[in-house]
């Protein structure tokens, strides 16, 4: 994993660390807190940099994950913005990993039924493509007025102020420029 | 932002109107803490009595939907008092520009109306030029038509005590804010604005924000540090999604989109239409080219027109935008909706009606982390009987932030990387995998066919991997843009070309990745200077920190302030240097006859107090009271926006006053966020605020005979909806020039999934929005409330 934290920012991370636990857990003993902080759950994990996935100020965040969960995560100290800080939402990131209400499985309500049901990936996905493509067939204008337009205004998309540069430029990419949709708009309209 | 967070310490005066950082931007008020601490002052302008205002040095009462009102009546003080930044007005703005004598205003509308459209013809609004093209100018400010004097005629109407009137604040509260505002006109020193979606949300909304620009003109506050028009953005990445096309009238960076018109059916026509004669769009045909071949790799050739007609065009003068899409919905003209973390049903305007029409749809398919009220539409908690609806709805679980890899831009440009901390939970996957999987089935099934909807799927360049699991390197280099013919990457946007030689997916983005860095992943905190920390990810454009910087320094380049120096020109190494990359051609000195124009976007250079031809209702801000108001409009006779268009009538029923006399208004909270599909989810924030509730002033409560927790029912034209009452001092009744209004608010945050559930605000608002964005105007309609 390609993570560019500095052996100075990483020492730094670590003291920060040991400190905010001692206050909450064992006083303001330093020598004891440095003493026990090699039995603390993260003492062996390597921070992962990330950023609030919230609002706009952009403040940093370290997780501190092993394989199968996320163990703890805090305010990056080396982050010019919030210094170590975070507010409310930034501070509880963890249960957006950890919240039983997280939705693990594809899902497929069928026309006029009362439930989900869990699909497979490739269930959802070819139904997802066949679905696109029979509307977007039967609509599709190559001309219009004698001119090439080349659209559909059957098929309407919405998002992305939340998801990734990356992932906007490939979203955008394939329902404009792929697929000929009209009907592209996400929140910054709203 | 035309500055970033870091940069709010340097202002004298911070004015925040339409936002409220303390609450929805907790960690930036230390910037403005920070600014307090060093003698700055701040002043805060909101309906209700904020966390924001509890920290201001002043604090300013106004009624919702009166921006133009307040600011309007600042730029009067300002002139009035020559509180402006004298040299900076005459040769940074377009001050002395002479306007065409077929532009007037009268009563409340600009010259060239017509009442059918709701439009203006905008050429009545130009400036005069000679008879080669060049604007004429008045640099004595003296000429009655230069923009000048005619600002100044405008706005002398915006007197104190008829401002008051409308906007409801105390008089002496009000001049003490425009003095303490105006003071930041001095020579050397800086006031910053900021604002959010108070300010944007209303039928005027682009005419508030241009007024706050006006203003920032005037007192030489653009392009120096502490000052600007700042953006508080609501999301981690709407400034990246905007960027990047994610709208129906833009392709990447901020391009228009082709219409099916005669002038737009060959590429050449397009191009011609869409680039201007002078200002840095003129490169405007390198960028679109180097996007195309983006996006049509081989099949983007000079013989093609580069692929431009596989893109697809627009209806010549259609809305497509998200209200005039659920209009569409409504009518039954759409088949599908795709979503990606997207939740209209709690986020949209009269979002009852737009759950309604989500039953006309064949099929849906929502891409989310939990469930959210949009995905489960159909079901009985939402008010459906689930065997009535019958559009097949197709679920993806999508992962988080820290499950996957990617940047995000936030509020001031800057590109942070996000690196993977733990692989996706279960099935879940990134949104960038999810879209990969399904461009990649598509091609699939389109690959033997040649009809016109194949050809163009068939065309798109998709080279990020031969798997179902992307390659994001490829992505970013994309992204970025490289030499079609060596694969190396571009240094900079300077560099694109318009003959197919070169890519770029988003050109304000070229040069984040040159070689072989992703600067977006570089995390050197060294302040080395004026707090930019130009080594910290990226920023955009060119990694400049802050926009305009040439307007910080004087005429001879020297900045404006030894304190608050952002680039100068250092005759000796012949260029611009300073704590800034220079937005601004770094070699241009004082020798060039555009030395002195700063704004490089604009033809002319000059940053415009008079915008001709950009806004549809005027090139001055003109105050119109809201779509659904309690009062007659105090300024003229036009009471809403002359170009606002209205869709679905039944999509937008309208309250009177005598029905619904009371002034609402929604915001959000520090623990929620948006339409709360994320943290009504999150257990503790679940719990710290796990109840819809109605914030209602003493005075209202103690009229309507409500207690503390009663349940109270708000009523508007669209709907009713049912929370607890909480009464504050935050509100107060508006004692206006016609009459006293109560004013109340909500947070508009809750739905019926998750943790914490409760009413949903929107279903209340008005379906109507700004006459330029076409941002719904959530932030101002009349309702009424009573007892349960």
């Amino acid at each position: 994993m390609e993570v560019n934290v500095t052996r100075r920012q990483f020492l730094k991370l670590s003291g920060a660390v040991a400190a905010t636990l001692a206050v909450v857990e064992l006083g303001f003993d330093e020598k004891s807190a440095k003493a026990q902080s090699e039995e603390f759950k993260i003492a062996k994990l390597t921070p992962t940099p990330t950023i609030c996935p919230y609002c706009s100020v952009g403040c940093g965040i370290l997780v501190y994950a092993n394989e199968d969960d996320v163990v703890y995560t805090e305010g990056d100290p080396d982050h010019p913005i919030n210094e170590g800080t975070l507010c409310s939402k930034g501070t509880t990131v963890r249960q957006v990993y950890t919240s039983e209400k997280r939705v693990t499985k594809p899902m497929y309500r069928a026309p006029g039924s009362s439930k989900w049901e869990e699909v497979d990936w490739d269930f959802a996905l070819d139904k997802v493509a066949k679905n696109i493509k029979e509307t977007r067939d039967k609509t599709f204008m190559e001309k219009e007025n004698g001119i090439t337009v080349n659209r559909t205004d059957a098929i309407a998309y919405l998002g992305g102020a939340a998801l990734d540069n990356e992932e906007c430029h490939l979203l955008q990419k394939l329902f404009r420029a792929g697929l000929g949709l009209s009907y592209i708009e996400h929140q910054a309209r709203i | 932002m035309t500055n970033h967070w870091n940069d709010l310490q340097f202002a004298d005066v911070l004015m925040v109107i339409g936002a409220n950082p303390a609450e929805n931007h907790p960690i930036s008020f230390r910037w403005i803490s920070k600014a307090i601490e060093k003698g700055g002052k701040l002043i805060s302008v909101d309906p209700r009595y904020t966390r924001t205002s509890q920290m201001a040095n002043v604090y300013g009462q106004l009624r919702s939907g009166t921006d133009i009102a307040f600011i309007g009546g600042m730029i009067n003080y300002v002139l009035e008092h020559e509180l402006y930044h004298k040299e900076y007005v005459a040769h940074y703005t377009n001050a002395a520009y002479i306007v065409a004598d077929t532009y007037k205003f009268e009563d409340g509308m600009f010259s060239g109306y017509d009442e059918a459209t709701r439009k203006y013809d905008q050429s009545q609004w130009a400036f005069k030029t000679d008879e080669e093209g060049n604007v004429l100018t008045d640099p004595t400010l003296t000429d009655p038509n230069c923009v000048y004097q005619l600002m100044k005629k405008h706005y002398a109407r915006y007197d104190i005590d008829t401002v008051v009137g409308v906007t409801g604040t105390d008089k002496d509260t009000y001049m003490d804010i425009c003095k303490t505002y105006g003071s930041t006109g001095e020579v050397g020193k800086a006031g910053t604005i900021l604002y959010a979606m108070g300010g944007t949300q209303h039928t005027v909304g682009t005419q508030n924000i241009r007024a706050y620009a006006i203003l920032q003109l005037l007192l030489g506050n653009i392009g120096i540090a502490g000052g600007g028009v700042n953006a508080l953005r609501g999301e981690s990445n709407v400034q990246g999604s905007t960027d990047f096309g994610l709208l129906y009238h833009n392709v990447p960076g901020y391009m228009e989109v082709p219409t099916g018109s005669e002038g737009d059916s060959t590429y050449q026509g397009f191009l011609d239409r869409i680039t201007p004669a002078s200002g840095y769009w003129v490169n405007k045909p390198k960028f679109y080219t180097s996007m195309l071949k983006s996006f049509y790799g081989d099949n983007a050739t000079a013989d093609n027109e580069f692929g431009y007609h596989f893109m697809p065009k627009i209806a010549p003068g259609k809305d497509y935008s998200f209200m005039r899409l659920f209009d569409a919905m409504h009518r039954k003209e759409l088949e599908g909706l795709i979503l990606f973390g997207s939740n209209p049903v709690v986020g949209g305007p009269n979002s009852f009606k737009e759950q309604a029409a989500m039953a006309n749809l064949k099929w849906m398919v929502a891409v989310d982390l939990f469930e959210t009220e949009t995905s489960a539409f159909w079901q009985k908690e939402a008010g459906n009987d689930p065997s009535s609806v019958q559009t097949e709805v197709i679920f993806l679980p999508a992962c988080s932030s820290f499950e996957k890899e990617g940047s995000v831009t936030n509020s001031g440009r800057w590109m942070q990387y996000r690196w993977q901390g733990i692989a996706p939970k279960g099935e879940s996957r990134a949104d960038l995998e999810i879209t990969h999987m399904l461009a990649r089935r598509l091609k699939e099934l389109y690959k033997n066919e040649s009809t016109p909807a194949a050809k163009q799927i068939n065309a798109l360049y998709w080279n990020y991997g031969d798997d179902d699991h992307p390659d994001i390197e490829l992505v970013c280099r994309d992204i970025n843009g490289y030499d079609w013919k060596t694969k190396k990457q571009i240094q900079s946007f300077g560099d694109l070309q318009d003959d197919g030689s070169t890519t770029a997916g988003c050109w304000i983005y070229t040069g984040f990745y040159p070689e072989n860095e992703n600067l977006a992943k570089r995390r050197d905190n060294t302040n080395e200077g004026m707090s930019n920390f130009l080594n910290w990810s990226f920023a955009w454009p060119a990694n400049r920190r802050i926009l305009y910087n040439r307007a910080s320094a004087d005429l001879n380049g020297k900045a404006w302030s030894k304190e608050r120096v952002g680039i100068e020109w250092n005759a000796q190494e012949g260029k611009w240097t300073g704590y800034d990359i220079p937005d601004f051609v770094a070699t241009k000195g004082p020798d060039d006859p555009t030395f002195n124009d700063p704004f490089i976007m604009m033809a002319g250079g000059k940053g415009a107090l008079y915008a001709a031809a950009k806004l549809n209702e005027g090139p001055f801000p003109e105050h119109y009271e809201p779509y659904e108001n309690p009062i007659s409009n105090a300024f003229s006779s036009v009471q809403l926006n002359p170009a606002v268009q209205f869709g679905e009538e039944e999509m937008n029923a309208k309250g009177e006053a005598d029905k619904y006399p009371i002034v609402a208004t929604t915001y959000r909270l520090s623990e929620h966020w948006q339409s709360g599909a994320m943290t009504r989810n999150v257990p503790w924030l679940a719990e710290l605020v796990n109840h819809m509730f109605i914030e209602i002033s003493e005075e209202l409560a103690k009229e309507k005979g409500i207690k503390e927790k009663d349940k109270v029912i708000v009523a508007t034209a669209r709907g009713e909806i049912e929370a607890y009452a909480m009464i504050t001092k935050r509100f107060k009744p508006y004692k206006l020039k016609e009459k006293t209004v109560h004013h109340i608010g909500m947070p508009w945050h809750f739905g019926y999934k998750g943790i914490a559930t409760g009413a949903t605000a929107n279903r209340l608002t008005p379906h109507i929005g700004c006459a330029n964005s076409t941002i719904p105007e959530y932030k101002a309609f009349l309702c009424d409330v009573r007892r349960v």
